[in-house]
């Protein structure tokens, strides 16, 4: 069975300036189930962002496709919401105003109160309410904004939300703050999220699984990572759990080294270059008690 | 004085510097001879007449007086207050002005959408914008054949190019990620315009009708002396005419205290649509 959301084959390439062509990426191909929250880690320039517009439909690959709920993804749509980096506010229109903004275009039936009530829902979901609300964007620290742009996505119950970058340009501690407060909105709404970081310990707090890629250009999906930390998660409490630095031990590694390693190896056809399944859990009682090192089960699918 | 605000100490400055040039001007200007110190030959050639010159500003103070209480009197073609005189350019700008502004945004809008336009309309634009206004007015005079409708069409083709050009660069430069914005939220063409393209563009928009609204008031006066009959410009070359130079200077400040209210007009307008990223 296909999962819910599913990339095959997906390769870009770009002119890259001398009449060449630059592969970004080559045969990119995984799946997300519903309600999965995926986070994608690799360096600068492996066509995270790429892969993410794409997702989005504000972008068309060079070849491959992708498939959401049985239908192809074609051009940008209110299933797919999205969350820049740079928040991407309208700066003219106040905090509620832009979050009404994107609910009067999911619900064009609804009356002005409806539209209102809901996006005021929202903002109260991450933490803003009272007369914050009806301050312009300008007037908001850039985590209240990030906050409001998230309120946005999630006010509109997108089938896929695509997170990218989001908290790329806020401070560590408000970044603690909002990363909390995604993680109670997305409890809250079993919401699909697809998101790209650079930051590993956001990635291990986050995710369900994250799929690492290589360094461009050819970059792939290397490996998906399954998080074996049981949710709710708490970023205090997680880093004492047994698992927790074997997988961050073993993300290290693979952005630190074999990331490079495996880079720059064009695919052959008819190779599907689906990620290898990586799954590491300290609690599971080890095949044999002698061996200390990480249960480690590499598994093509 | 520690006690004063920024614009308290400004405001006190300017009156100073208003009061000491005004001074200034009263001293720079010779009194006129007396009458009885004249020779008789003197009297008989016609020296006993008031000289003209640049009158001092208590003068133009009277005039400036005897004229502002009584705006809108009429007294036939060549004498009318002055109320009627500005009434008469304003209305010309406006007409000529808005009729540029209903072509020139929406236009400027289409130009500003695609690239391909933009670019192919660009060299026409730059050749046509540089040009004096009232270069045009032979032409507009012959083919149009009215003199009124042709200061209305001279004001129209300089108020046109800065309010084009500004829109077309304004909607051009919209960021990319509210037009993404548009886009994830499935706007359609019409929508994505007025809900956000307009308003991201609008400052500049603005600006390019706040520099418009300038050079058609600076064009008026020009525009008037040539085709005569009403208007402010036609009243100050009439008054030179007469060799009425106190008349001549109350008209000049006349033409700059409603040109700053055009501005600020428009400075407002402005403020309304700014706004901070």
């Amino acid at each position: 069975m296909k999962p819910y959301l599913s990339i095959e084959k997906l390769t870009q390439k770009f002119p890259d300036g001398n009449g060449g062509e630059l592969t970004v990426f080559e045969n990119a191909s995984f799946g997300v189930d519903k309600g999965e929250f995926v986070v994608i880690l690799g360096h600068s320039g492996c066509g995270k962002s790429t892969i993410m517009n794409i997702l989005a439909g504000l972008a068309d690959p060079t070849s491959g496709g992708v498939i959401m709920d049985g239908q192809e993804v074609k051009g940008p749509s209110l299933d797919r919401g999205v969350v820049f980096q740079n928040y991407s506010l309208l700066p003219w229109l106040t905090t509620l105003k832009n979050v009404m903004f994107g609910v009067k275009a999911r619900h064009p039936e609804w009356t002005k109160s409806q539209v209102e009530e809901h996006a005021t829902k929202f903002l109260a979901m991450v933490g803003l309410e009272g007369d914050v609300i009806h301050r312009k964007p300008s007037q908001l620290s850039g985590g209240m904004r990030q906050r409001v742009s998230i309120a946005r996505a999630f006010a509109n119950h997108p089938k896929l939300l695509l997170l990218d970058e989001p908290f790329g340009a806020l401070d560590a501690l408000t970044r603690g703050t909002i990363q909390d407060e995604l993680l109670k909105i997305w409890g809250q709404m079993e919401q699909t999220v697809f998101m790209i970081t650079h930051d590993i310990d956001e990635a291990i707090l986050l995710a369900d699984r994250i799929l690492l890629m290589t360094n461009g250009p050819h970059a792939r999906v290397a490996e998906s990572v399954d998080i074996t930390i049981p949710r709710p998660r708490n970023r205090t409490e997680i880093i004492e759990h047994p698992n927790y630095y074997a997988i961050r031990n073993h993300l290290v590694q693979f952005l630190g080294k074999r990331s490079k390693e495996l880079a720059g190896q064009p695919t052959q056809a008819g190779q599907t270059n689906a990620p290898a399944t990586v799954r590491i859990d300290l609690t599971e009682p080890a095949e044999d008690p002698e061996d200390k090192r990480p249960a480690l089960k590499a598994v093509n699918s | 004085m520690e006690k004063l605000s920024l614009n308290q100490r400004a405001a006190i400055l300017s009156v100073v510097m208003l009061f000491v040039g005004l001074l200034a001007w009263e001293a720079a200007i010779p009194a006129q001879k007396a009458v009885k110190e004249l020779t008789e030959y003197e009297l008989l050639t016609g020296a006993g007449q008031p000289k003209a010159g640049v009158p001092p500003p208590s003068q133009v103070l009277a005039k400036a007086w005897e004229q502002l209480s009584n705006p809108f009197y009429d007294a036939g073609p060549n004498d009318k207050g002055i109320g009627i005189q500005i009434g008469y350019s304003i209305y010309r700008v406006l007409t000529g002005y808005f009729l540029a502004a209903f072509i020139a945004i929406p236009f400027g809008f289409l130009i500003g959408m695609s690239q391909v336009a933009y670019k192919s309309f660009n060299p026409f634009i730059q050749v046509l914008r540089p040009i004096s206004p009232l270069a045009w007015m032979p032409l507009a005079l012959f083919i149009i054949g009215d003199s009124e409708a042709s200061a209305i069409f001279v004001i129209f083709i300089c108020s046109i190019w800065p309010m084009l050009i500004n829109t077309a660069f304004g909607v051009a430069a919209v960021r990319e990620d509210w037009v993404n914005v548009a886009r994830t939220h499935e706007l359609g063409p019409i929508k994505t315009a007025f809900a956000v393209i307009l308003p991201a563009a609008a400052p500049t928009i603005v600006t390019g009708m706040r520099i418009s609204i300038g050079i058609a008031w600076l064009v008026i006066v020009a525009a008037e002396m040539l085709v005569g009959g009403t208007g402010i410009g036609y009243y100050v070359w009439n008054e030179w005419n007469n060799l009425d130079l106190t008349s001549v200077v109350f008209s000049i400040l006349m033409i700059g205290v409603v040109g700053m209210l055009l501005d600020a007009l428009f400075g407002l307008l402005q403020r309304r649509v700014t706004y901070a990223e």
